[in-house]
C-alpha cells in the first residue's frame, strides 16, 4: 500500500516547476494579461510531454494517469500559468478517447501541442438566459456562455443533451467574442454558432461525464497548487514584514491565520490525490469523489484567497504584489464547470440521496 | 498509488470477520471498565491479538510483530460490526506504552499484565489548575524523604481517579531547575493516604473527570518511570499520538453515514430532512471533509508504512481539524432536528440514543483538551511552516 506520489511523479513534478519558475513567473503572468501570446509556455510545455500525457502511445502520446494530469494541473496553480492545458492536454483527449469513433489524427496534433481546443461545456451544465445550443443533421446554431481555454484552433462542445460535438474554430459561422472576467491568466469567450458544421463526438451521457469529472478534478487541482502558493506567499511576506519591532509572523493573530490555512489546505492534497487516482482506478467511487474534491477545494481555495491577501495587510490589495492573479484564479476555478452548491447537489444526486 | 494491502492482508481481513461473525455476541455493550464481561472479552482479545496486540508475551500481550495495516485491519472491522474493541483508558492508552519504552524490567513486569487485562485501572494527573497549555510549569511537588517521595499539590482534569487503582503523575522534583528539566513521573496507588478526589461534573452531565488533592503523599522511591528530572521526556515519549488518534476519521464517516440514515427517515412537514435543499447541502459539505480527512489518514498511514515518503502537515492537523469537524458533524444534526435535536437523557424522541447532543458538547472538549485548538495552531505555525514564537513577557512583580 503506498498512498502518494511515486519517483516518477516527483520527478514530473519537479521537471514541471523548473520549467514554469523560468517561463511562467509573475511578470511573463503579467505580459500574458496584458495580451502576450503564451504559445512559448505550451511550447515548452509540449517538450515535456504535457500535451501528451493522457493520450496513448500509438496516437504518439505518452499514457499516463489522470493523478500525473493533476500534478500538473497543481504545478500551473502553483505559477498560475497561461496556457490551455485543461482543454487540449485533459478534457478534449479525454472525450476522444472515451468515445467510440476513430479520433487519431487528432489525438496525434494534440500529443504534439500543435492543436488547441477550447471547452464550451457551460449549457450542459447550467443553461443560463439566453444561451442554448441546437443541432441538426450537424449543423449547429445557438450560443455558449463562458468558453474557457478560448485561444483555440476548434471547441468541445456540449449542449444541453449532453452530447458532444467539435467545431472547427476557423469555420466562417462561428463567431468569437472575447468575455472579459477577473481572471486575466485564461482567456474565456462567448460563442455563437450560424449555422456551424459541427462533428459530432459522442451522445453517449457517460462520455460527457467522464470528460465532466476529469475537468472538475483539475480545476481543484489547480486551485491546490494557487492555494499553496499563497500560502506560502503569507508566510514568507509574514516572516519579513516588521511592525512594531518585530516580524509579524511572530504575532499569535498572524501565525493562527496561517496556520488555519495550512490545516485546511493538507487534507485536500490528499483529496485530489484520491479524486485522480480514483477517475482511473476506481470507477464506483470516482464520480461523487470529483464532485466533493472540486466543492471542498473551491472553499478551501476561497477561504485561503482572502486570509493570505489579509496577512499581506495592505500590499495584498495591490497591483504590486499581483497577489490578485492567485485571487481571482481561484474565484475562476470555483465557477467553472460547476460551483460549489451545484456539484455538492450531484453528489447527493450520485449518492442516491435525492431524486 | 496503489491502495492495494496485498493477499497476505486480505486474509487477514477475513480471519477478523469470521472472528466477529463467531464472536460478537460475547462483547459487552457500554462502557463498564469493571464488569467480568468486560474482563473476559478482553482475554478472549488478547488471546486472538486483536488488542495489545504488539505486549510481549511475557508481559500478558498477544507478542506479534507492530504491523500497521493489521492494527487498522482490526479497528475498521471491529469498527464496521460496531464491536467493543477492548477496554481502553488511559491506563491502556498511555501508560503501557510508556512503560514499553522507558520503563524498567520490574516496572514492566508488575504493571502491564494487569492494566491490559483489566485488573488495574489507572489515571492521569497531568493538568493542574495553574498548569494547562503550559503544562511544563506544574508546581505539585514531590521532596524525597529517605526511601520516599512525599507528594503535595493539586491535579485537575484527572480522568476516572474515582475508579482507577493507580496513578501516573506528573511532579516537581528539582524546583530549582529549568521548568522542563524539573519534572518526574510517579507511580502510585490511589488508595495512599493523602489523596482526596472531587468529581467534576463535564457540560455533558457526565462525571469522568475530578479534581484531586495530595496532602503529603508517601510513594516508595523506586516508583520513578525514567530518571529524576525526565519526567517531560517521559510524558512526551507518546503523547504525539495520543494526539494524532483523538478524532479518527474512521469514526467520523460511520457518524456521517449514521446522520444520512437520519435525515433520510425523520421527517418535516412530511418532507423527508435529506430533500431539504439547505439541510442537503450542509450535509454534502460535511461529507466531502470527512472524505478530506479520511484521505488525510490514508497518507499518514502511508507514510509509516513507506518510511522515506513525505508526509507534509498531514500528522500535525489531524488534532486540530478531526476534532472540530465532529463538532460541526455533530452540530449538524442538531440543526437538522429542530427541537427534536434538543432531546437528551430521558426524552423519549431521542434519536440514535441521545448521541448528538453528547458527542456535539463532548468533540467542544476534545478541542479544548489533548492541546488546545489554539496550541495546535501555535505547533503548525512554529513546527510546520516555521514561524517565530511569540516573544516571551517579562513577568512584572
Amino acid at each position: 500500500m503506498q498512498f502518494g506520489l511515486s519517483e516518477e511523479q516527483i520527478l514530473l513534478q519537479d521537471n514541471v516547476k523548473r520549467f514554469l519558475n523560468d517561463n511562467a513567473s509573475l511578470d511573463h503572468v503579467r505580459k500574458y494579461a496584458e495580451g502576450e501570446s503564451d504559445a512559448n509556455i505550451w511550447a515548452g510545455l509540449s517538450e515535456l510531454g504535457v500535451a501528451a500525457l493522457l493520450i496513448p502511445e500509438e496516437h504518439g502520446g505518452i499514457g499516463m494517469t489522470p493523478l500525473d494530469a493533476a500534478i500538473v494541473a497543481e504545478c500551473l496553480g502553483n505559477n498560475v500559468a497561461p496556457g490551455p492545458f485543461l482543454g487540449s492536454a485533459v478534457m478534449a483527449p479525454t472525450a476522444l478517447i472515451a468515445s467510440s469513433g476513430d479520433h487519431g489524427e487528432l489525438l496525434g496534433e494534440l500529443a504534439a501541442g500543435t492543436h488547441r481546443v477550447g471547452i464550451a461545456f457551460g449549457e450542459a451544465i447550467k443553461r443560463r438566459n439566453d444561451a442554448g445550443i441546437q443541432v441538426s443533421n450537424g449543423v449547429m446554431n445557438g450560443t455558449s456562455l463562458f468558453a474557457f481555454d478560448a485561444v483555440a484552433d476548434s471547441y468541445l462542445v456540449a449542449d444541453q443533451n449532453k452530447h458532444l460535438y467539435l467545431v472547427s474554430a476557423s469555420d466562417t459561422g462561428l463567431t468569437r467574442t472575447v468575455l472579459t472576467t477577473v481572471d486575466k491568466t485564461r482567456q474565456t469567450v462567448e460563442l455563437t454558432y450560424k449555422d456551424v458544421a459541427a462533428t459530432c463526438i459522442s451522445t453517449e451521457v457517460s462520455v460527457f461525464e467522464t470528460t465532466l469529472d476529469i475537468g472538475r478534478v483539475m480545476l481543484a487541482a489547480d486551485t491546490l497548487g494557487a492555494a499553496q502558493d499563497m500560502l506560502d506567499q503569507a508566510v514568507d511576506y509574514a516572516k519579513q514584514r516588521e511592525q512594531f519591532n518585530r516580524p509579524i509572523a511572530s504575532f499569535q493573530a498572524v501565525k493562527h491565520m496561517c496556520a488555519e490555512m495550512a490545516a485546511s489546505l493538507e487534507p485536500c492534497r490528499s483529496m485530489v490525490w484520491f479524486a485522480a487516482h480514483a477517475l482511473a482506478d476506481l470507477p464506483d467511487e470516482a464520480r461523487a469523489t470529483a464532485c466533493h474534491t472540486k466543492a471542498h477545494l473551491s472553499e478551501v481555495g476561497k477561504a485561503i484567497a482572502k486570509t493570505s491577501t489579509e496577512v499581506h495587510g495592505g500590499m495584498g490589495f495591490t497591483d504590486l504584489v499581483g497577489l490578485h492573479y492567485w485571487f481571482k484564479r481561484i474565484g475562476a476555478n470555483r465557477q467553472w464547470l460547476g460551483a460549489p452548491e451545484h456539484v455538492r447537489h450531484e453528489a447527493a444526486v450520485l449518492q442516491g440521496l435525492v431524486a | 498509488m496503489d491502495l492495494s494491502l496485498g493477499s497476505e492482508y486480505d486474509e487477514f481481513r477475513i480471519e477478523v470477520k469470521d472472528f466477529l461473525a463467531n464472536n460478537a455476541h460475547k462483547a459487552p455493550k457500554g462502557n463498564d471498565l469493571r464488569g467480568d464481561t468486560a474482563k473476559d472479552w478482553q482475554k478472549l482479545l488478547i488471546e486472538n491479538g486483536y488488542t495489545a496486540r504488539t505486549i510481549p508475551k511475557e508481559f500478558g500481550g498477544f507478542g506479534a510483530e507492530p504491523d500497521i495495516l493489521k492494527s487498522r485491519i482490526i479497528a475498521e472491522e471491529f469498527s464496521n460490526a460496531r464491536v467493543n474493541t477492548g477496554l481502553g483508558g488511559q491506563g491502556i492508552s498511555m501508560l503501557v506504552p510508556t512503560l514499553l519504552e522507558m520503563g524498567t524490567q520490574e516496572q514492566k513486569k508488575q504493571f502491564i499484565r494487569p492494566t491490559i487485562h483489566g485488573e488495574m485501572i489507572w489515571c492521569q494527573g497531568y493538568s493542574e489548575p495553574g498548569a494547562g497549555s503550559d503544562l511544563a510549569s506544574l508546581t505539585t511537588s514531590a521532596v524525597l524523604e529517605g526511601d520516599e517521595w512525599v507528594v503535595n499539590g493539586q491535579k485537575i482534569w484527572t480522568s476516572t481517579a474515582h475508579i482507577a487503582d493507580w496513578i501516573f503523575c506528573l511532579v516537581r522534583t528539582e524546583p530549582d531547575a529549568p521548568k522542563h528539566k524539573g519534572i518526574s513521573f510517579l507511580l502510585f496507588d490511589m488508595k495512599t493516604p493523602g489523596i482526596e478526589i472531587r468529581p467534576l461534573v463535564d457540560m455533558t452531565g457526565a462525571a469522568n473527570f475530578n479534581e484531586t488533592f495530595y496532602t503529603d503523599v508517601r510513594v516508595p522511591k523506586h516508583q520513578i518511570v525514567g530518571e529524576r528530572g525526565q519526567g517531560w521526556q517521559v510524558a512526551n515519549a507518546i503523547l504525539g499520538h495520543e494526539r494524532e488518534t483523538l478524532a479518527p476519521a474512521n469514526t467520523a464517516q460511520t457518524r456521517i453515514n449514521a446522520l444520512i440514515e437520519l435525515m433520510k427517515t425523520d421527517t418535516a412537514d412530511g418532507e423527508r430532512l435529506i430533500d431539504n435543499p439547505v439541510y442537503r447541502d450542509r450535509l454534502m459539505k460535511v461529507q466531502g471533509q470527512v472524505m478530506a480527512m479520511r484521505f488525510n489518514e490514508l497518507r499518514v498511514l502511508s507514510a509509516r508504512l513507506n518510511p522515506g515518503q513525505d508526509a507534509g502537515l498531514s500528522r500535525m492537523i489531524t488534532k486540530l481539524e478531526g476534532t472540530e469537524l465532529r463538532h460541526e458533524l455533530e452540530g449538524l444534526a442538531i440543526d437538522v432536528m429542530g427541537e427534536i435535536g434538543l432531546a437528551y437523557e430521558d426524552n423519549p424522541h431521542l434519536r440514535n440514543s441521545g448521541s448528538w447532543q453528547r458527542e456535539y458538547m463532548y468533540f467542544l472538549g476534545l478541542i479544548i483538551g489533548g492541546g488546545t485548538s489554539q496550541i495546535q495552531k501555535n505547533i503548525i505555525s512554529e513546527r510546520g511552516l516555521d514561524m517565530p514564537r511569540e516573544p516571551k513577557i517579562e513577568k512584572s512583580r
